[in-house]
């Protein structure tokens, strides 16, 4: 028997309720995506957590590197005109 | 389910199914830590608590569950000889998997159509059944057209279980069920998933004097005794232990 290490690692995302974005839920080994989906269904989905689920191979995912975190994200922290609450709601301003 | 009194289910069918059911989920069970890889683990473990859930609701019918289950003698047991099969490599329990879990499916399918004691609780375990059939045919087909060994491993599992096969086609008297029609869906169906898997239906006798197959009447094969006595022990060593 080959050992789950010989198999692909693929990544889990599961729509828990109609409407909501699939939320990654975790990972697992499986052989190919059919069987990788019906793995799914019983390690995330055996609790009625979910509607939908896609699985993605992990080696398809291109992750933002640690080390580039600073260039990434670190400029938009001084930055808060970004966000929405920086403004003050003029008075008289209805249906806000 | 409506309100009028239902007629009390017969005791020959509930023992049948609720058997059945018991007696696979413990040879599923036996896989926990067994498992060639942890997701199949966590597969099987699923489809043994479903079999399970269905056992506990059948047993009831007939009477307390922890008794039936944990202090009968074999003799007693009224399940088919093919579930009691050990598990052997993962291609006998897929195999086993796949001529059980068709059978269960098409006839509860009829059960769920029907008017019966058994209506209701076969509504509920056919969305199951369904789902472990399905686990069942995806594995045929990966192993039969796999390598050329899990080839060969699941044509001899197909071959080995078949003379078990016969018997579950076999009336359960209190079962309002087209036995024929029955078989000939579950032998079309399991057909068409081997044809699928590169595999061919065995053809071997499944009738006469090589026919095995008297689990409704009692009667066990070897494997049976080992099993239950591990499956038992416990309760009859430490009666009405919980935890």
């Amino acid at each position: 028997m080959s050992s789950s290490t010989d198999w692909p690692l693929w990544e889990v995302f599961v729509r828990s309720r109609r409407g909501l974005s699939h939320t990654h839920a975790g990972s697992l080994h499986a052989p190919d995506a059919e069987m990788a989906l019906r793995n799914a269904r019983d390690l995330y989905t055996r609790r009625n957590e979910g509607v939908s689920i896609w699985v993605v191979p992990s080696s398809a995912i291109t992750a933002s590197s640690p080390d580039e975190k600073d260039p990434f994200f670190a400029s938009a922290a001084d930055k808060p005109y970004r966000h929405p609450t920086f403004y003050e709601i003029p008075e008289g301003v209805k249906h806000l | 389910m409506n309100d009028a009194p239902v007629t009390a289910p017969p005791r020959a069918a509930a023992l049948a199914l609720g058997d059945d059911a018991l007696v696979l989920s413990h040879r599923l069970g036996e896989w926990a830590g067994h498992a060639p890889v942890l997701e199949e683990e966590v597969a099987l473990a699923n489809i043994a608590l479903d079999l399970l859930g269905q056992a506990r609701i059948l047993l009831s019918l007939v009477g307390d569950e922890d008794e039936l289950a944990y202090l009968r003698e074999e003799r007693a047991f009224r399940n088919l000889q093919l579930v009691e099969q050990p598990n052997g490599d993962f291609a006998q329990t897929i195999a086993r998997q796949l001529y059980f879990s068709t059978y269960q499916l098409f006839l509860y399918r009829q059960l769920a159509a029907g008017d019966s004691a058994f209506t209701g609780l076969a509504a509920k375990a056919v969305k199951e059944v369904a789902y472990h059939q399905d686990h069942a045919a995806h594995w045929t087909l990966r192993l039969g057209d796999g390598t050329a060994e899990s080839h060969e491993r699941m044509a001899r599992a197909c071959g080995a279980l078949w003379r078990y096969t016969g018997e579950m086609f076999e009336p359960v008297e209190g079962l309002e069920v087209d036995w024929r029609a029955l078989e000939d869906s579950w032998r079309e169906s399991v057909a068409g998933v081997l044809e699928r898997a590169t595999l061919t239906l065995p053809d071997g006798p499944r009738s006469g004097a090589w026919r095995a197959g008297a689990g409704r009447q009692g009667l066990h094969t070897e494997p049976f005794g080992p099993m239950l006595a591990e499956m038992q022990h416990l309760h009859r060593s430490h009666p009405g232990a919980s935890w």
